[in-house]
């Protein structure tokens, strides 16, 4: 199954390939991963998708959580939260397919943010499904190149992940 | 007090103890030698090759518990200390390794002698560190030998950019350390020692089975009260021998691969096992499939990570050994519950019938030497005292079934690594560390050459480390899987050119004794052990070529498949 890690980390150089190197040496799968500062620019907040069994799955929170830089980590899939991801995404635009992206791109709710005469590119978030229902949907025309960012997450309600 | 990086780096070595510092100059590193230089307190140790720098640190620090230190240079410095840092990291000792680093401004551009340690040794450190900035140096030691010697223990690296240890800064050493990122457990949870004492007095058959981070944690004395009071069989590992008294009748030896026949078959047929500071390593549980198939299963680690990684337990602690002992003793102490002691007889019995096996017997009437029997004499030779450091193969095998550790940190070896060329440098460390004492290394001709130019380390700090080669010929352990497991193909594991070793030791300024009739083993020990006490006794001892580790437990076997002979 799939289990969104959240981890709040010490914002220092290496602490990424720190949480890379032991996915790789471990044997782990990391589906996507991305990072950033928070507030506090000392830490670095990072959303890690990953799958496995529970087993697993257990091991790679505890092997996290060794990690020196590690503040802190949640596995957001155990409670109500919220995932999010972006996707840019260059679409051809020419003909009759011109219409019929921008008709899909409304009901996706996605954002046409630039246009050529043979292109749109469109800007959609929303939890990773509906991304790739997105590119599904788009099966019949020509897409020209995919950018996504990788889910991000947080908990519903009052419950935060902080110090 | 304004000082240099390198006065720092050399004042916070004082203030956390380190009285040796093992290691080897180079150019990255110049401003820290000079540093040394100017000072009488912590001494230099130099070795004549940085693998052995570590693991005369990992010798030192496994026997007294404190953390070893090393100094060595950037790029080939750095690289040949990779080997020792990992033999540490696999067996949890702490150790604080410095490594130089070229200037700062030149990093990334593949300067001379350049490498990426930190990049390097990441997944064989429990932490490392580069340090960019003099004004983080201090606090970065600290942190370094706190995290290295707190929790579950291990190496950590700082890796120090030569420019930092050149400039000037106000030095002060932080008391204190506490780090957002790092809190080490220490107390068992309450509720979890509860069912604990609850499942190991329902035990018939129980079973205890302690590693090494009963020692790691120092927790010996409250395992042999725990054992005690319970009147429960117990069986080390190959890391935790000495945590509980070898001799003692309680203990039933060595488990796992070459352990004993009555602790293996005492592990596959209980019904309770207390597993404490073990890690379940596969050369211990055999096939994962038939282990302890009737068990409930205790396991008591310092590390969340060690526990349910490999085998699933009913009654996990994380803790501290001595505080989840003591916690469990007064939990027994004030139970309803007790023992139940018909069960607990009726189990000894059972026990005594496999022991009664005898699985540790051998041919004492060959002609050739036995290694075993070598082992035993150097045992009788020395009361059990001795420090025992080892290489790895049949040799070391052989040490941990015939050697009986009463003491916990004399049994020293590369057990999870297994490292061949640890066993001549750690008895360095351990020899410093205990001037007074006796330090055996027992090696094989193979594991010896990979690191013997430490000789001359030896004879320039006059350690008197006697070393045992049992001298087969062969790359013993190797040849016993090829004779095993493919048909006697002995496939480039024959050391058909080895030196002549009493000249070797002689060249280096040693008494080298060599011996080959069984008729003069004990005289040829008792002139190592007793006529050159003071000196470093290279013994080469010429060994039944033939003599095979027994019993074992043939890989994807259960415990309780061992073969005898
Ligand atoms: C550095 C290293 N290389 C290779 C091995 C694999 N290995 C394990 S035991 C062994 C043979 C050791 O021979 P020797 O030191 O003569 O000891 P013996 O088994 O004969 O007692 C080898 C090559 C190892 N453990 N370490």
């Amino acid at each position: 199954m799939q289990h969104i890690v959240s981890i709040l980390m010490e914002n220092e150089s290496g602490a990424l390939s720190r949480v890379a190197g032991l996915f790789s040496a471990r044997g782990y799968n990391i589906e996507s991963l991305t990072v950033a500062p928070t507030d506090d620019s000392s830490m670095s907040r990072m959303t890690l998708v990953t799958s496995g069994t529970e087993d697993v799955v257990e091991q790679i929170l505890k092997q996290l959580n060794k990690l020196v830089d590690v503040v802190k980590l949640v596995d957001l899939t155990e409670s109500a939260h919220i995932e999010r991801e972006m996707m840019l995404i260059k679409i051809e635009a020419i003909g009759e397919s011109r219409a019929e992206v921008k008709r899909l791109a409304d009901i996706f709710r996605g954002n046409i943010i630039d246009v050529t005469d043979t292109t749109y590119t469109v800007e959609l978030t929303g939890p990773g499904e509906r991304l790739s229902a997105f590119l599904q949907a788009l099966s019949s025309i020509s897409i020209l190149e995919v950018v996504r960012s990788g889910a991000m997450g947080i908990s519903r309600g009052e419950k935060t992940l902080g110090l | 007090m304004e000082l240099t990086g390198a006065e720092i780096l050399v004042q916070c070595l004082k203030e956390e103890g380190v009285e040796y510092l093992f290691g080897y100059p180079g150019g990255a590193v110049l401003h820290i030698y000079d540093a040394l230089y100017k000072q009488d307190d912590v001494k230099h140790i130099l070795v004549r090759h940085e693998q052995a720098a570590t693991h005369a640190a990992d010798g030192y620090a496994r026997s007294t518990g404190k953390p070893g230190a090393v100094l060595v240079t950037s790029g080939p410095g750095a690289t040949n200390a990779v080997t020792g840092i990992a033999t540490a990291y696999m067996d949890s000792i702490p150790m604080v390794v410095i490594t130089g680093q070229v200037p700062t401004s030149l990093i990334g551009n593949d300067a001379f002698q350049e490498c990426d340690s930190v990049g390097i040794t990441r997944p064989i450190v429990k932490h490392n560190f580069l340090v960019k900035d003099i004004k983080d140096l201090a606090e970065t030691m600290k942190k370094a030998f706190y995290v290295a010697t707190s929790g579950r223990p291990g190496p950590v690296v700082v890796d120090v950019p030569k420019d930092v240890t050149g400039q000037s800064a106000e030095y002060s050493y932080p008391k204190e350390i506490s780090m957002r990122s790092y809190n080490p457990v220490s107390k068992g949870h309450v509720g979890q020692i509860k069912k604990a004492v609850e499942l190991i007095l329902s035990a018939k058959k129980p079973m205890i089975y302690s590693g090494g981070g009963v020692i790691l944690g120092e927790g010996c004395q409250q395992l042999r009260d725990f054992t005690q009071k319970l009147g429960y069989p117990i069986t080390n590992t190959l890391m935790g021998l000495g945590a509980y008294s070898a001799t003692d009748k309680q203990f039933i030896g060595m488990l796992g691969m070459h352990g004993t026949y009555e602790a293996n078959m005492s592990m596959h047929h209980c019904d309770v096992l207390i597993a404490i500071g073990a890690r379940f390593d596969d050369r211990v549980t055999g096939n994962l499939e038939k282990f302890c198939p009737d068990a409930k299963i205790l396991h008591v680690d310092v590390d969340p990570a060690s526990i349910s990684k490999t085998v699933k337990v009913d009654v996990p602690i994380v803790g501290e050994v001595v505080e989840v002992l003591e916690a469990l003793i007064a939990g027994i102490d004030t139970s309803e519950s007790k023992v139940d002691t018909p069960a607990l007889e009726k189990w000894w019995q059972q026990i005594d019938v496999w022991r009664a096996q005898d699985c540790l017997k051998f041919d004492t009437e060959s002609d050739k030497i036995k290694p075993q029997a070598a082992i035993q004499k150097v045992y009788e030779l020395t009361n059990g005292e001795a420090y025992v450091t080892s290489d790895v193969g049949q040799h070391q095998m052989w040490a941990a079934q015939y050697y009986k550790f009463d003491e916990p940190r004399r049994w020293i070896n590369s057990g999870g690594l297994g490292t061949m060329g640890f066993g001549l440098p750690a008895a360095m460390g351990v020899q410093l560390a205990h001037q007074d004492k006796t330090v055996v290394c027992i090696t094989g001709e193979c594991s010896i050459q990979m690191c013997i130019q430490e000789l001359a380390t030896c004879l320039q700090y006059g350690l008197p480390i006697k070393i045992l080669n049992l001298n087969n010929g062969f790359m013993g352990m190797v040849r016993q899987w090829q004779e095993f497991f493919y048909d006697k193909r002995y496939s480039e594991s024959v050391m058909s050119v080895a030196p002549n070793f009493v000249a070797l030791a002689e060249a280096y300024g040693h008494v080298g004794i060599r011996v080959e009739d069984p008729k003069d083993l004990d005289a040829a020990l008792d002139e190592a052990f007793n006529k050159h006490k003071d000196r470093l006794v290279f013994i080469d001892v010429i060994t039944d070529p033939d003599e095979n580790v027994y019993p074992m437990v043939p890989a994807g076997a259960g415990l309780n498949e061992m073969v005898l002979v």
